[in-house]
């Protein structure tokens, strides 16, 4: 546990949202957009500002998918597996991203940090499937080649 | 700051000359599907290009009308996604789609500038080409009228819903109605809620009224989480104003004054777009304290989801706006006695809230002549799958299947055969051939033992295998089962074992009569509508496709070839020189034969593991 971590952007957080229990998964998804992800330090101090216990802030944050307790990479690519992105074939895709990154199911942020590969159920863009996003940026009508030239591109921004 | 009916009245006429000012206009589609196509990079190329020109263009629609002006708007979601990105000219009603950067320059000086048709740019179909939307196949059979801003008005405006009569509904609901009034015209109307179970907004309405409690809220389901479907965030990014007010007026019905919007984390332009309508409608005063000297307050909150599809349910919903856990709990009481923060609370979907000025506006009589009498009114289906247009439409309810998928859907991709329909997504079950007359409505579908759910339509072809789209659907719902109640959480988990199995050939006797029997049990004594209607794919799969389920596990074999470990790996005896490479790659030793004659593959010992595939030199194995 960091001693000296620097709470000023939760507390703003706090103060923008309220504090209440009622907030909390609001508090918690808007302190993941910052830091990527849960901090251990927040859940301590966020249930001593708003008055819940530690375990019942722990129990939301495991609870929802898009929460992470573990620090994600520079670029979140999320591959769309609803169904019709399923039927248009999105696995293989998903299979070329983590082999190309050196990723698995189990391992889904590359050890640079630069790189997250999961799968996020129906994104809504169901015409244009296959789909996947980087950073919540939609790329429509995917193909494992273009996946490939898109990794690509990012190593190069990076 | 409008501070009285007149006011809302005359800003209302007001931007309705302002829009019939705009004679010529421009309209891109800025729906998720065609902002990915990268429209609106098309949208400030257009906008830069006209003023290079020196026309004279409205981004916003103007305070003071004033003559010829260009107008150029991003619209919501026009249903076409498929063609995207979608621009609409008017006043001519062409719809250019596929448009690229490139197009920009010929669509202001061919079309804004001589009033020229581009046919390259036209959707073309047969040989016929296609210049006006409406006259487009996948258009003509539709109705739309929730959906019927959508791609007609700048989204992001509350001017431009103001222009063509926005916000008249809650208009009349709080000057001219009283609570029971409108409850009345609610019932008289037979509206059933669109998100999936079809229950009588008017009944849930009149039950809340009814109770003592003096704080109420109206909550709004955007969580639309079903796989295929996105009906409701087409909604919500292309006329978020018109939901905002049939929420207000469900708040002028119960007699509430808080409403809460919970929208999926996924749909980050829909979380935008609301908030921006919200800001508008408080900044003009139509949401707040004392709504035009009524002494009528209402706000309305949004709330983001964090990925659970089981927030999509009642109670699972209210429990995740309050910041717990989004679980699911025994009712009674029922959320219309303690929903949100245990108050009496109406909760409806998207779509159903979107239905509600148009019925205060036009009378329930108007109304009840669309569609059966029993289900009136319209539905908004996505469409998507093996199907040559995917898209969002909008129907009568009754509208056969047969019609949405070949008139509207354009038939199956590539020219292959019909095999299903997936309706209703993960809760829902499939309709096949002899299902293509049914029509589309709650009771014909309940019948049919399927169900409209929220609305996706997933279209599957000849060369879909139904036992692996079972599975696909079983591998959801156990991801999403909350963990709250035995049946759900471990019968799921068995089911999807089992079905995982069959796939990879190891299936057994018994096998499809087991998940009958486990499909029975977790339908009967789950927790909640999620748990209770997850084995619904499975049974309906081995209703109308038991030989396949039969093939993978008595014949071991796929009848679709899709299930990759089900895969016959054999060897083109006319291609095969008979070099060995193959045996010797082949870690199983599956593979025999002498050198210089086509070598066999023994299917028993075969792994179909594919190192053969990749080592053979003539391609000879497939």
């Amino acid at each position: 546990m960091n001693e000296t971590f620097d709470f000023t952007v939760v507390d703003s957080i706090i103060n923008e949202l309220g504090c209440k229990p009622s907030a909390i998964i609001a508090i918690l998804q808007d302190i993941q957009e910052h830091y990527r992800y849960l901090p251990r330090e927040v859940f301590p101090y966020l249930s001593g500002r708003i008055g819940i216990s530690e375990a019942r802030i722990y129990s939301t944050a495991t609870f929802y998918e898009n929460f992470s307790l573990e620090p994600k990479g520079k670029y979140v690519i999320k591959v769309c597996d609803g169904t019709a992105c399923h039927v248009r074939k999105s696995v293989p895709i998903l299979e070329r991203l983590r082999k190309d990154l050196g990723l698995s199911e189990k391992k889904a942020t590359t050890d640079d940090l630069c790189f997250t590969v999961e799968t996020v159920s129906c994104l809504g863009a169901c015409g244009l499937a296959p789909v996947i996003t980087v950073n919540d940026k939609v790329h429509p009508a995917m193909t494992p080649d273009k996946a490939s030239e898109l990794l690509k591109e990012l190593k190069e921004e990076i | 700051m409008l501070k009285t009916r007149d006011d809302l009245i005359n800003i209302r006429s007001r931007y309705a000359k302002s829009l019939t000012a705009e004679t010529k206009k421009i309209l891109v589609c800025a729906g998720t599907g065609c902002v990915s196509s990268g429209s609106l990079e098309i949208f400030d190329r257009l906008t830069k290009l006209l003023k290079e020109q020196n026309i004279s263009c409205t981004v916003e629609l103007a305070d003071e009308p004033h003559g010829d002006s260009v107008g150029i708007k991003k619209s919501g979601c026009h249903g076409f996604c498929e063609m995207g990105p979608l621009v609409r000219i008017e006043p001519q009603g062409w719809l250019y789609t596929k448009v690229k950067l490139t197009d920009c320059e010929e669509i202001i000086e061919k079309t804004i500038i001589s009033g020229n048709h581009i046919e390259r740019l036209a959707y073309q179909k047969d040989n016929a080409i296609y210049q006006k939307q409406e006259d487009i196949p996948f258009y003509k059979k539709q109705t739309r009228l929730v959906l019927d801003h959508c791609g007609q008005i700048d989204a992001t405006s509350i001017k431009e819903y103001f222009s063509i009569g926005g916000y008249a509904a809650f208009e009349k609901a709080l000057f001219e109605m009283t609570a029971d009034d409108i409850i009345n015209e609610i019932s008289e109307a037979s509206l059933r809620g669109r998100g999936g179970g079809g229950f009588p907004a008017g009944r849930k309405w009149s039950q809340v009224k009814r109770q003592k409690e003096a704080q109420k809220y109206v909550v709004c389901n955007g969580d639309e989480g079903d796989p295929g479907a996105f009906m409701d965030r087409s909604i919500m990014e292309g006329d978020p104003h018109r939901m905002l007010e049939g929420m207000m007026i469900a708040g002028l019905a119960c007699g509430a004054s808080e409403g809460y919007i919970y929208v999926r984390a996924e749909y980050p332009m829909a979380v935008s777009r609301l908030k921006m309508a919200i800001e508008q409608a408080t900044e003009y005063g139509l949401l707040g304290e004392n709504i035009l000297g009524t002494g009528f307050h209402f706000r309305i909150h949004i709330n983001r989801g964090a990925g659970a599809f089981v927030c999509g349910e009642g109670s699972a919903l209210t429990a995740s706006i309050e910041g717990k856990r989004g679980m699911p709990r025994v009712k009674p009481p029922r959320t219309v006695e303690q929903g949100l923060f245990d108050k009496p609370t109406v909760l409806n979907n998207v779509e159903t809230y979107a239905n509600v000025p148009l019925i205060i506006i036009n009378g329930a009589q108007w109304y009840k002549n669309i569609g059966p009498e029993n289900s009136p009114g319209t539905k908004a289906f996505a469409l998507t799958g093996n199907i040559e247009n995917t898209g969002l439409i909008e129907v009568p309810m009754g509208t056969t299947l047969r019609e949405v998928i070949f008139d509207i859907g354009g038939g199956m991709r590539d020219g292959k055969e019909f095999k299903a329909v997936q309706i209703g997504g993960p809760s829902g079950g499939c309709l096949t051939k002899e299902d293509l007359d049914l029509p589309l409505d709650f009771d014909s579908l309940k019948k049919a033992g399927a169900m409209i759910g929220s609305g996706g339509l997933v279209v599957m072809d000849e060369n879909t295998c139904m036992v692996e789209v079972a599975r696909f659907f079983m591998n959801f719902t156990q991801n999403e089962s909350c963990g709250k109640c035995v049946p759900c959480r471990e019968g799921t988990k068995r089911m999807l074992a089992i079905l995982e199995r069959i796939v990879e050939g190891k299936g057994e006797d018994g096998d499809i009569e087991l998940l009958l029997e486990l499909a029975d049990t977790i339908s009967s004594t789950a927790l909640c509508g999620l748990g209770k209607s997850a084995p619904f794919p499975i049974v309906s799969t081995i209703k109308h496709f038991r030989e396949e389920y039969e093939a993978h596990i008595y014949g071991k074999y796929c009848p679709t070839g899709n299930c990759q470990k089900l895969k016959q790996i054999t060897i083109d005896p006319t291609l095969c020189k008979g070099c060995s490479k193959c045996s010797k790659s082949c870690p199983v030793n599956a593979i025999s034969g002498k050198v210089k004659e086509p070598f066999v593959i023994d299917g028993v010992k075969c792994i179909k593991c594919g190192a053969c595939i990749s080592t053979c030199p003539f391609h000879a194995i497939s």
